[in-house]
């Protein structure tokens, strides 16, 4: 009940305090409608076409809006020593982490709804998987979330976080299948793209427009668990060891 | 039994040892100092004892219980005033306070009224509504005590509750600090300001280099060392000291006499020495005594004496001073 009580708060804070914030907001609604605009001008103005690009965008709406979000956020509050409040707090190292990535999450699962939202305006929605469609987005931004969290951990200054978000996100955009199919890619670069959990997320998408993408749904479920629960391993073990001096 | 107890506590960064083998017990309802300069492991002492920072080797105990390793199951039983406000800037007082009270999981309505209670306590409650960013120091560092507070622990670690705030916000969070020890809370608070722990603490433990050269009473310290009692006389009228002084050491031959300004004498000696032959001799001259009192080294002397470290440059390293510049 208490460590309810301290989650819901903490989640409450950082969504009213960080991300329900006007820019924000602003941010989490043109960034999807700039790179939407970029694929219409790449297919040629094609605007039937505009669900082959959806799960590219709704991918990358995540990846921008919580990695720089939560790695932002976090490092401002170290800086602030504001965060030492939250490990002085009689709540367990795990819940501490959930509450601080839920709003990060959630941040990002709405960004990936925005242009969900807009694209029925440019072309009729085809038959959506819902549940391929919910477990992406929701992977992609658990998995996100948590690079964003490992970034945190390693920088001590905002700019760092910023610059060193960038280190991972822009290498894979490319990396992921997005822009050019896995099977394009040069031999020695594949196995990168199969180890990133956004080529995994992407293709789960895919499948939720498509019926079918170059990887097994199921196979990335699982591969999109296990990387979510790795990756939340190794946050933690960070945090105990670089924050818990 | 201890409250806090503090066995062989040590803290290592690679080779540096920065906190080396401190043992210490702070029992129920007393106020410990621990005086010490830059760098002596004041912090780092209160970061272990807190869960904020891993312990090398030794052990935590609170209430008997050993704690070392999970501390977050201790959590709930103290509150920590860090040497800097941290609070959140964006949030006004009255949300600080509620938000912190939510981390200890107090239900809202028991937050809420416990949030106007202490703004109420603190003299803040016409700045509930303002922006913690908006505080003055002096205010930040009362509405800091009081999130500290919100959760009523029985215990609270201060880490240099007044550096940085002007005389009258020391003086109140002084008086805040001597309020809650009466109402019972035990106190563990580092400071740099020997006048600090002189008036706030019970026992006061002197660091240097990350090790406790002395744990005591303020008596006790001074005791040891005070090498000779020393009763300073002060005259009603002026008199010639010098005259008097030398048919003192005639009469007194025990006892070592030194003239003082006009109205003055001291006399030094390496015994209890009885007040009553003295004021006799004075009358006895005609000399009618105003005053007698025993002169006691001040904390600050007995720290420089067992600790080898200058109080003034102590304070100045603290607050960044350079020498010639004056405290607020």
């Amino acid at each position: 009940m208490k460590t309810g009580i301290a989650f819901w708060n903490i989640l409450l804070k950082d969504m009213k305090n960080y991300y329900l914030k006007p820019p924000n907001i602003s941010w989490g609604i043109i960034f999807p409608f700039a790179w939407m605009l970029m694929f219409l001008v790449r297919t040629g103005g094609k605007v039937e076409d505009v669900y082959s690009m959806l799960p590219g965008l709704m991918a990358l709406s995540i990846l921008f809006g919580t990695t720089s979000m939560l790695a932002v956020t976090i490092t401002f509050e170290r800086r602030g020593r504001s965060f030492d409040r939250l490990l002085l707090a009689p709540v367990s190292l795990t819940a501490l982490m959930l509450a601080k990535t839920g709003g990060a999450v959630f941040f990002g699962m709405i960004n990936a709804f925005v242009p969900l939202a807009v694209a029925p305006l440019f072309a009729a929605p085809p038959a959506l998987q819902w549940p391929y469609l919910l477990a992406g987005v929701f992977f992609v931004a658990v998995t996100s979330t948590l690079l964003g969290l490992f970034i945190a951990v390693s920088v001590s200054e905002v700019f760092e976080a910023q610059t060193f978000s960038n280190f991972f996100r822009f290498p894979m955009i490319f990396l992921c299948g997005l822009f050019f199919p896995l099977e394009r890619l040069p031999i020695f670069i594949r196995p990168l793209s199969y180890a990133i959990p956004l080529t995994y997320g992407v293709s789960l998408l895919k499948t939720a427009f498509h019926q079918t993408a170059e990887i097994a749904a199921g196979f990335s479920l699982i591969f999109l668990i296990l990387s979510a629960i790795t990756l939340f391993w190794i946050s933690r073990r960070n945090i105990q060891k670089r924050w818990i001096l | 039994m201890a409250l806090i107890e503090a066995v062989e506590l040590t803290k290592k960064y690679g080779d540096l040892t920065a906190v080396d083998r401190v043992n210490f017990k702070v029992r129920q309802g007393e106020i410990l100092g621990f005086l010490g300069p830059n760098g002596a492991g004041k912090t780092t002492t209160i970061n272990m004892l807190t869960g904020l920072a891993a312990v090398t080797s030794g052990s935590v105990r609170y209430d008997g219980v050993d704690y070392t390793g999970r501390l977050k199951k201790a959590q709930h039983l103290f509150g920590v005033i860090p040497d800097e406000s941290n609070l959140y800037d964006e949030l006004n007082g009255f949300e600080n306070l509620c938000f912190c009270g939510a981390l200890y999981g107090m239900t809202k309505a028991d937050r809420r009224e416990r949030a106007r209670e202490l703004l109420e306590r603190f003299d803040l409650a016409g700045a509930a509504d303002r922006p913690f960013r908006s505080y003055s120091k002096g205010m930040k560092r009362k509405l800091t005590l009081a999130a500290g507070i919100i959760h009523r622990p029985p215990i609270l670690f201060m880490d240099e509750p007044t550096t940085g705030v002007d005389v009258d916000s020391a003086r109140g969070i002084r008086d805040l600090i001597g309020r809650l020890n009466k109402n019972g809370t035990t106190v563990f608070l580092t400071t740099h300001y020997i006048e600090e722990a002189e008036r706030l603490c019970h026992r006061v433990a002197f660091i240097v280099s990350g090790r406790i050269v002395r744990v005591g009473t303020l008596s006790e310290l001074m005791r040891e060392v005070q090498q000779e009692n020393i009763l300073l006389f002060t005259f009603e009228k002026n008199v010639d000291s010098k005259e008097l002084s030398k048919a003192f050491g005639k009469r007194f031959s025990r006892y070592s006499v030194y003239p003082g300004n006009r109205n003055s004498l001291s006399v030094h000696s390496g015994e209890a020495v009885e007040l009553t032959p003295f004021v006799k001799f004075f009358e006895e001259n005609g000399v009618k005594v105003y005053e007698a009192k025993i002169i006691r080294p001040s904390l600050e002397e007995v720290f420089v004496n067992i600790t080898g470290v200058a109080a003034e440059q102590m304070r100045r390293e603290k607050e960044g001073k350079k020498p010639g510049e004056k405290r607020p």
